[in-house]
């Protein structure tokens, strides 16, 4: 189960970020932050020749002992990083991708909402609802 | 002015109409707005309005004091009788009527004509009442509400007596409202050019940015609106009258408490009553007025208005940008970031209600949907959630699944302008689904919008995939079984089925790398057996010999692995001591014996087989007849999975056909299959079966000179009929599977193509 799900912008700053244990949010906050680090790196790692092929889906970035981080990308550099709970072990890696698209998704569904301005904090309703059946569906 | 003489009840009428109207207890009537509605609700034509207005002065003073408003009620009351409009008519007319108003506003003054006229009678009007205005109320609060709200009462209750009011005399009314409408989009300013009654809307115009900032602009503003939604309920709601019904009478009594309180309670009952209603609903008037706006911005009603310019237009109506996104998000169905002449109605009529106070739902009501197909009854009325609404219209591009937004786009405008057509279509194809999983129905949907209207098996498969990602896993198993088989690739000896199918899997759709997750493996259908028998070896045995070629030929490979060749046959066969007997004797086949104990005899055959293959086949004809019978379908089930690998089964099947068919141990066909498919390397084994099974034909003569079977035929009996009778049973649960796991496999097929065209789509927006 998605423990915490954080959309952030190309220049670094979230645009939406929400955990579901809402009394430990700095340190998901914390986590998400670090793990930009971890993005970045496998961003440059690919190399710009090999954008084209560059798959949007980054995997796991780092384990901890609590909870797993997974990261996505999409080619306009948002990043999308969500924190699992380590015990929730028959999280496969296809439900995860699975969960990447339906983020994806919603936030294309939010970009075209012309009264959505790019780098603006994501307040759509049906953006969270999404976010929430993912953090509830895996339970 | 002339001097006014009312009578009892025209005084107090009046005077309510007065309070209502003074929405700023200045004891006079400022704001022209609320007079001028309730002259527009009297259903006069608007010269005459305009001549009411100069003769009680009020266009002289600029505002309604309390006398012009009195001479003015009358002189509507006078219009209304169909007389001329006469200054001197306010007097010398006797038994004027009261001036009957229609709409929230009047109904309350219908209904308070309803009290003064019959004081006594308010309980027989509430059998046809008209269902109260919704409660806009709840946003604007105040005595403003409050007096609105009783006047509305009363105008409800008089709405039943005054059979007049009608919703068809509301529209005429209503582009005045829209027209107001506009003035707020227009940033309230008064640049708006408005036809019609000019004077009426100066003096509304100048009230309104004078108007307390609580929202009486607003108040004024979008009273109207609410007019239409009444009306609407009005014709719309006949069941509800008698729960309505109730409400009128509390109401009454609160009107003529007329307190704070019970106003506001009834305002709350009116506004759950309104709920019953569709408040979503939009007129044909409303409808027209919105299409004319969207002309003015998009001339070509097929066509769409893209987001920017949607976004200002709405941007004038003063909304704040989180509501206009939300609204947007609402109304912009298909997800394409442009408005269909549908779409823009629905979201034009949202800001109109969250302008008159309605706060947005959650979901898009179902008269607001965008109507393409409309595959499921849409018979929930005034439900303002959009469960209904979303299955109701199936046709809608669903959410596209890839992020290639742009791609939809491209590809919706067409299907924009194709929908706009009367219940039409859009190129979706028929849900397979039942519409109530409309969410997943959207998913899919944009899928299939993605792939710029696949073809039908792409747009139904999703659906299907939507509905079967719970599939169980044998499903999917089956799948990837009939994958295997197709690819006719030799399991691997991999214990976890699932990996291998997923692993086959993966490898035939190379292109699409997001798989879904393979479902578990199936359980096995017989714990006792460590495999589980092809189902089409069990077809082949069981059809007719043309048909057991074909199913041979489709020898479905998902077989789970067998256990080591090196395993001997387990304590638990019948005949262990020949099992082992049978081993030693196949030595040079020990991998042939499969270790599951039931199938300890087919291993026993098999080995008898190989053994008699080897031992130039040393059956007996009477005793081991049935022995020769149970063995040959082994035999040919082992060969018949060699021959999936060899493509010798045809030959075997058609040997164990007779058998199968004499003796019907189509059972024992099964278990020995998977064992061949893994001893691919036990080809000096296979021929030999082969041999042997190819002159089973030749059985009888064949069974005599072969010599006996080195075991005692009583104990073959018996243990053939009980490995008989489990593997009839294994045969259904794995007949069952099959079927299964072969639909999923075709699930996962569908799913697999669509993914591979979505990565073919998206290629092109691969770099930014």
């Amino acid at each position: 189960m998605a423990v915490c799900v954080a959309v952030i912008a190309k220049e670094n700053y979230p645009l939406y970020i929400r955990s579901i244990p809402t009394e430990n949010e700095l340190k998901f906050h914390y986590t998400v932050h670090t793990s930009l680090d971890v993005v970045d790196e496998k961003i440059s790692a690919m190399g710009k020749a090999l954008v084209d092929q560059r798959e949007l889906y980054l995997g796991l970035l780092y384990p901890t002992e609590d909870y797993k981080v997974y990261g996505y990308v999409t080619n306009s550099k948002v990043k999308f990083v969500m924190v699992v709970d380590s015990s929730n072990t028959a999280l496969r890696d296809n439900e995860i991708r699975s969960m990447f698209r339906k983020l994806h998704n919603s936030y294309t569904d939010v970009m075209c909402n012309p009264f959505y301005n790019p780098g603006d904090c994501i307040h759509s309703r049906a953006f969270d609802n999404m976010v929430t059946s993912m953090m509830m569906q895996v339970c | 002015m002339e001097g006014l003489t009312l009578s009892e009840a025209e005084q107090r009428y009046y005077c309510d109409l007065f309070s209502y109207c003074d929405t700023e207890s200045t004891k006079k009537v400022a704001p022209n707005g609320r007079v001028l509605e309730l002259f527009r609700a009297a259903q006069l034509p608007s010269e005459v309005v305009l001549q009411i207005m100069e003769l009680c002065g009020a266009t002289r003073l600029g505002y309604f004091g309390r006398s012009q408003f009195y001479i003015a009620l009358k002189l509507v009351a006078v219009a209304q009788s169909g007389l001329p409009l006469r200054v001197e008519s306010l007097n010398t007319v006797k038994d004027l009527p009261l001036p009957r108003f229609v709409g929230p506003k009047n109904e309350q003054e219908l209904r308070h004509t309803a009290l003064y006229s019959s004081d006594a009678d308010n309980s027989t009007p509430y059998s046809g009442v008209i269902p109260p205005p919704p409660g806009r109320v709840q946003v604007k609060k105040g005595s403003v509400s409050h007096d609105a709200v009783q006047q509305r009462t009363s105008t409800d209750q008089q709405e039943s007596t005054s059979p007049v009011v009608s919703p068809q005399q509301s529209p005429p009314t209503s582009p005045h409202t829209w027209r107001k409408h506009n003035r707020h989009p227009s940033g309230g300013n008064n640049d708006r050019p408005l036809a019609g009654p000019g004077p009426f809307w100066a003096p509304f115009s100048e009230a309104q940015p004078g108007s307390s900032a609580t929202g009486d602009p607003i108040w004024s503003g979008h009273s109207p609106p609410p007019h239409q939604e009444n009306w609407v309920s009005f014709a719309d709601t006949p069941p509800t009258s008698t729960l309505l019904a109730m409400h009128p009478a509390s109401v009454q009594d609160q009107t003529t408490v007329r307190t704070v309180a019970s106003a506001t309670t009834a305002n709350e009952i009116r506004r759950q009553s309104s709920s019953y209603d569709d408040p979503w609903k939009i007129t044909d008037e409303q409808r027209q007025y919105y299409v004319n706006q969207f002309k003015t911005i998009q001339p070509d009603l097929n066509g769409f208005i893209p987001g920017s310019a949607a976004k200002e237009f709405f941007t004038k109506s003063k909304l704040p940008i989180l509501e206009l996104s939300h609204i947007w998000e609402l109304s912009d169905f298909d997800k394409d970031g442009a408005l269909t002449l549908d779409e823009f109605c629905a979201a034009f009529h949202l800001v109109v209600a969250r302008k008159n106070g309605y706060d947005l739902p959650e979901k898009l009501p179902e008269s607001l949907m965008p109507k393409l197909i409309d595959l499921e009854d849409t018979t929930e009325v005034g439900d303002q959630s959009g469960e209904i609404g979303y299955s109701s219209s199936p046709a809608e591009a669903p959410p596209s699944k890839s992020p290639s937004m742009p791609s939809l786009n491209q590809t919706w405008p067409e299907l924009n302008q194709s929908s706009e057509d009367t219940a039409i279509v859009h190129p979706v194809p028929i849900r397979m689904t039942p519409s109530k999983i409309h969410m997943q129905e959207m998913e899919l949907k944009r899928t299939g919008n993605d792939l710029a209207n696949p073809t039908s098996p792409l747009l139904v498969k999703p659906p299907d995939l939507s509905e079967e990602n719970n599939v169980s896993s044998s499903k999917f198993v089956a799948g990837n079984t009939v994958d295997g088989y197709s690819s006719s690739d030799s399991y691997t000896s991999d214990p976890e089925q699932i990996g291998s199918t997923v692993t086959r899997q993966r490898s035939h759709s190379g292109t699409s790398p997001e798989n879904t997750a393979p479902p578990p493996p199936p359980p096995r259908p017989h714990p006792s057996h460590s495999r589980s028998s092809s189902l089409d070896m069990n077809r082949s045995f069981t059809v007719t010999p043309g048909q057991q070629q074909a199913g041979v030929v489709a020898y479905p490979p998902a077989v789970p692995p067998r256990p080591p060749p090196s395993q001997g046959v387990g304590p638990h066969v019948h005949r262990p001591v020949d099992a082992e007997s049978l081993i030693a004797h196949t030595s040079t086949s020990p991998q042939q014996i499969p270790e599951q104990p039931n199938f300890a005899d087919f291993s026993q055959f098999e080995a008898f087989a190989a053994s008699s293959v080897n031992e130039e086949e040393e059956n007996e004809i009477e005793t081991h007849s049935e022995v020769l019978q149970v063995e040959k379908p082994s035999d040919s089930a082992g060969s018949l999975r060699v021959s999936k690998t060899d493509g010798r089964v045809e030959d075997k099947a058609a040997a164990s056909v007779p058998v199968n068919a004499g003796k019907g141990t189509t059972p024992l066909a099964p278990p020995p299959k998977p064992i061949r498919r893994r001893l691919k390397s036990e080809d000096e084994l296979r021929p030999e079966v082969e041999e042997h099974t190819q002159k089973t034909g030749v059985i009888a003569a064949v069974l005599a000179s072969q010599p006996s079977i080195p075991r005692s035929v009583g104990k073959d009996k018996k243990a053939i009929q009980a490995s008989i009778r489990r593997n009839k049973e294994t045969n259904t649960v794995l007949a069952r599977l099959n079927s299964e796991l072969q639909q999923q496999l075709k699930d996962v097929l569908e799913e697999r193509i669509s993914l591979e065209v979505q990565l073919e789509q998206l290629r092109p927006f691969s770099h930014l």
